[in-house]
């Protein structure tokens, strides 16, 4: 009897293309490249089945460092074309990789659409709040007072906060990382479970034009203060003591931070993270600055149909009612005449 | 029209060739009467050619002369070039119609107004100082003056309708009245209005009433006494099966069929716009052919999932007016650069910027053949009519398939919104080009290319073994990887522009299609010019003037031989609805004295003004 031996399982090096990577050395987009690497031989997918699609900054290079199918397309417009991708053809497994200048400032009307529109993809936003291809110039997640060649004297313009933008856009799976996170595959294999646009917002560290950008949030002394990992139906605790927690005032109807044990605070009091809450998601994904931690792991994943879904959908049900369509017929349908 | 013919028995005066316009406020359904005229008289065997002349407005202010819809239909017993240069019939429902369409009437010609709009509000509405029914001005034609609002609300009465609703059927009464004037028949009317009301049946009710009552007033009125009852005989065509076609339906039909013959799926990408969108409708109604069609939030999303769609394999085509081009002008560079099939529909309008959306105008050739960043040559082709977007569109998708490249097909907004009488294609009469992805991994790169055609493999993601990477990056000729080689760049640039020159060979050699192959001179034209240049050049050659029309159907590359052609004439006119596009590249490319004959009044041309061209080139 012939037994079938089970395809070798691929490894993180199977996913690497022959072409050199030109990233700037230490750039955050190296270790994202990583993760991804590491999390596709866990995923149950055919090689030739993934696409990654990108715009243009240096994130958007990502593809050609991949050993997959990959389109470097035009700046902003990637989610139009992996919905161009998935729509034809559903079986693949479309993964789009963008940048805050690329994804949020000339592609924000796409990215908008895209995550309105739930169609079927993962997408990796390296924000790393510049933009870097260009050489430096504040970018539409930039702090107000940034200054760079294009900002001289600080820039006058509120950043924007992709999470909330995903949410506010109608996103149904949203979520928070950064580069050199360990369990960062983690995460990206929820935003792949996830049916329907996922978006991954990848704090991304620019060591040429940013550096140090997010080191009050990351800086390994203080990251437990600074920092909230979020799980589905687990409290929201975090401090290097375990025994901080977020608490709904509702009066303001916002979150704060209280300590069990203090001032009458028991774990009852503290928040259970709900992925599925939507109002709960979007005071998280605005977190951060002095006063609040920053929200990590899967801020909300509440599935609706997907668009390429409804899309075959609908034209099942057109064949099923007109099951070999013939043009030669429909052109004879209505007024005709013979000469 | 020639009325010094006697009348028939039945006291109809036979014409050979009819030209009518019906003109009303947007609101008064004149477009409808105007499809409903045009099935009605295409039933009764006439040649036709229509022309749809509406304002950008949806519902301008009631009475106002930039609310005026107007629908022009040229019917004859004879072969039907265009809508006619100047009608002999005007229905004008209200003063602003008539003051916006009197002076295209002919001399004699004839007037039908609806007298109860011609009241003092409507008339200062309209500009008037004084009611030109009373004021003289009208006494070089035949005027029937008819109280047709308060002939419809007599109609209708029995239908409890509102006053403004049975207003609304004043185009059905009047297009009665029409009906008995050209002895037509209201069966196909009566029948299309059942259709369209099955599920409010007091409307279609009233509506049918209106109509024969229109008929009726016509058959008491002894009208053969004013202006006159006539019959206009089925014309001479080919035999076989026909239909009225508009432009944009025979486009959607055409993609769908080559899309068939290509053996590939369509995705149609794209963002309503005026006048592309009826494209766009008629093929979202074709789910059941595997056609995709996406409303994509912008012009440059529309492009962009077409490309994502011919990258996954299916044939990506997007479709807009000028404005939208200019937006997609960035991708179109990409899928040149990674040489993806592609088509572009443009439905011409009158530019620059917005322009005039509803007018037509050939004023994108330019965009077409240069306009985009880099050296980025691609396919240009125009179609000449309604009819004619169906080969067009056959002939786009077999060339963007074959050749993996992005394909311009031109078409203009009076070819999309014109009707014709279309002899009904077989898809058996077309060549199959069936196209077939690449699988073969054996050293498989994917910028390989095909040694006569040069087209690079198509490969597309599923594929096992065929993984690679493409992008808007300067690629290695072969292997596609990332080149900054001096050199590389040199020999991409060559090889997209010999890949798109080299289609030249693979399209047919131009000929004259009236008139001889050398000459006094030749009227060189592209797209919708086809109809009144045909004529005007079948005019001139019954007058013996050497003068032939030449047609060019694919603008890039142009058809090898047309250099030599041109060559042969002493002169050459080019007439364009634009400001001399293809007059500069045929100077460009032929160094040949090409002049320009230019209209961008957003009509189209008419037959006098060309035959007027001739005459001057000729007897200089």
């Amino acid at each position: 009897m012939n037994v079938i031996a089970p395809k070798e399982k691929l490894k993180p090096a199977d996913f690497a293309s022959d072409q050199e990577v030109r990233w700037c050395p230490g750039c955050g987009d190296y270790a994202i490249l990583k993760a991804v690497q590491r999390t596709l031989p866990d995923l149950d997918v055919p090689k030739e089945n993934y696409v990654f699609v990108s715009g243009i900054g240096c994130s958007s290079r990502f593809p050609y460092y991949m050993s997959t199918y990959g389109f470097h397309t035009i700046h902003g417009r990637a989610p139009a074309f992996a919905t161009g991708i998935k729509v034809t053809n559903p079986e693949l497994d479309v993964w789009l990789v963008t940048g805050d200048g690329d994804g949020f400032s000339i592609g924000g009307n796409h990215m908008l659409h895209v995550l309105r529109r739930n169609v079927n993809m993962q997408i990796l936003l390296c924000n790393n709040e510049i933009y870097g291809l260009t050489k430096g110039q504040y970018s539409p997640t930039s702090e107000t007072g940034l200054r760079t060649p294009s900002s001289p004297t600080g820039s006058v313009e509120s950043p924007l906060k992709p999470c909330v933008f995903a949410l506010g856009s109608g996103a149904r799976f949203v979520a928070r990382g950064y580069d050199i996170q360990k369990n960062l595959p983690d995460t990206l294999k929820r935003a792949h479970e996830h049916q329907g646009t996922s978006l991954v917002e990848i704090l991304q560290n620019c060591i040429v034009y940013n550096d140090a950008v997010f080191e009050d949030v990351l800086a390994r002394n203080t990251a437990a203060e600074r920092q909230i990992h979020v799980e589905h139906g687990k409290p929201l605790l975090f401090g290097a003591d375990g025994n901080k927690g977020l608490r709904l005032n509702t009066k303001s109807l916002t979150l704060e931070v209280v300590t069990i044990g203090e001032n009458g605070v028991t774990e009852d009091d503290i928040l259970v993270h709900d992925e599925t809450n939507k109002g709960l998601a979007t005071m998280l994904a605005e977190m951060g600055g002095d006063d609040m931690p920053t929200a990590f792991g899967v801020l909300y994943c509440n599935p609706a149909p997907t668009f390429e879904g409804g899309v075959d959908q609908q034209m099942a049900v057109e064949k099923e009612k007109d099951a070999s369509p013939s043009l030669d017929a429909l052109l004879r349908q209505g007024h005709t005449w013979q000469v | 029209m020639n009325t010094n013919m006697a009348p028939d028995s039945d006291g109809r005066t036979a014409l050979p060739s009819v030209v009518i316009r019906f003109a009303g406020d947007s609101g008064d359904g004149i477009q409808i009467t105007g499809s409903r005229f045009t099935d009605t008289t295409a039933l009764a065997g006439n040649d036709l050619a229509t022309f749809p002349d509406f304002p950008a407005e949806i519902r301008a202010p009631v009475g106002t002369t930039f609310g005026v819809s107007a629908f022009q239909i040229n019917f004859g017993a004879r072969h039907i070039e265009t809508h006619g240069d100047d009608p002999n019939v005007l229905v004008a429902l209200n003063p602003a119609a008539l003051k916006v369409n009197i002076n295209r009437l002919k001399k004699g010609g004839s007037i039908i107004v609806d007298t109860g709009a011609f009241n003092t509000r409507n008339l200062k509405k309209a500009g008037y100082d004084s009611n030109p029914l009373e004021d003289g001005s009208l006494d070089d034609y035949k005027l029937l003056e008819i109280d047709i609002s308060k002939n419809v609300l007599e109609s209708v009465k029995e239908f409890g309708l509102s006053q403004k609703e049975g207003l609304r059927c004043k185009n059905f009464w009047v297009l009665g009245l029409v009906y008995w004037i050209y002895g037509r028949d209201r069966t196909d009317t009566i029948e299309w209005l059942k259709a369209k009301f099955a599920k409010r049946p007091e409307i279609a009710d009233a509506n049918i009433a209106a109509l024969n009552a229109g008929h009726i007033y016509g058959e008491a009125a002894e009208l053969g006494d004013s202006i006159g009852l006539f019959s206009v005989a089925p014309a001479e065509m080919t035999k076989g099966l026909y239909r009225t076609v508009t432009g944009a339906e025979a486009l959607a039909w055409g993609l769908v069929a080559g899309a068939e013959l290509a053996d590939l799926d369509i995705f149609f990408g794209s963002y309503p716009i005026t006048p592309a969108s009826p494209v766009l409708h008629s093929l979202a109604k074709m789910k059941q052919f595997g056609v995709k069609t996406f409303q994509a939030e912008d012009e440059i999303a529309a492009i962009c999932s077409a490309i994502g769609a011919s990258y996954a394999g299916a044939l990506g085509i997007t479709s807009s007016s000028g404005p939208g081009i200019a937006l997609k002008g960035e991708a179109i560079g990409l899928a040149i650069s990674t040489e993806l099939p592609l088509i572009i529909v443009n439905s011409q309008r009158a530019g620059p910027s917005t322009g005039l959306p509803t007018k037509t105008e050939q004023s994108d050739l330019y965009q077409a053949v240069y306009g985009r960043n880099g050296d980025a040559p691609l396919v240009v082709l125009a179609a000449h009519g309604p009819g004619d977007c169906f080969d067009t569109a056959i002939e786009a998708c077999r060339l963007a398939t074959k050749y993996m490249t992005p394909v311009m097909l031109l078409t203009d907004g009076y070819i999309g919104n014109a009707a014709e009488p279309w002899l009904i294609p077989s898809l058996s009469d077309y060549e199959s080009f069936k196209v077939t992805h690449e699988t073969d991994a054996e050293n498989f790169h994917p910028f390989d290319r095909d040694e006569k055609t040069l087209a690079r493999k198509w490969a597309i993601p599923g594929t096992a073994g065929l993984e690679h990477r493409i992008g808007g990056i300067e690629k290695e000729d072969g292997s596609g990887h990332i080149s900054y080689e001096p050199a590389n760049h040199q020999r991409m640039t060559d090889l997209r522009r010999d890949k798109i020159l080299n289609i030249a060979k693979d399209i047919p050699a131009v000929k004259p299609e009236q008139g001889p192959e050398t000459g006094k001179l030749a009227v060189v034209g592209w797209g919708s010019t086809y109809g009144p240049i045909s004529r005007a050049v079948s005019n001139k050659l019954a007058e013996n003037k050497s003068v032939a029309h030449i047609h060019i159907r694919n603008l890039w590359p142009l058809p090898a031989n047309l250099g030599d052609l041109l060559r042969g004439y002493e002169k050459v006119i080019v007439p364009e609805m634009n400001d001399g596009q293809l007059k500069t590249v045929l100077r460009d490319q032929y160094l040949i004295d090409a002049k320009p004959l230019t209209k961008v009044t957003g009509q189209p041309f008419k037959i006098t003004e060309i035959e007027a061209a001739i005459d001057a080139a000729v007897e200089s």
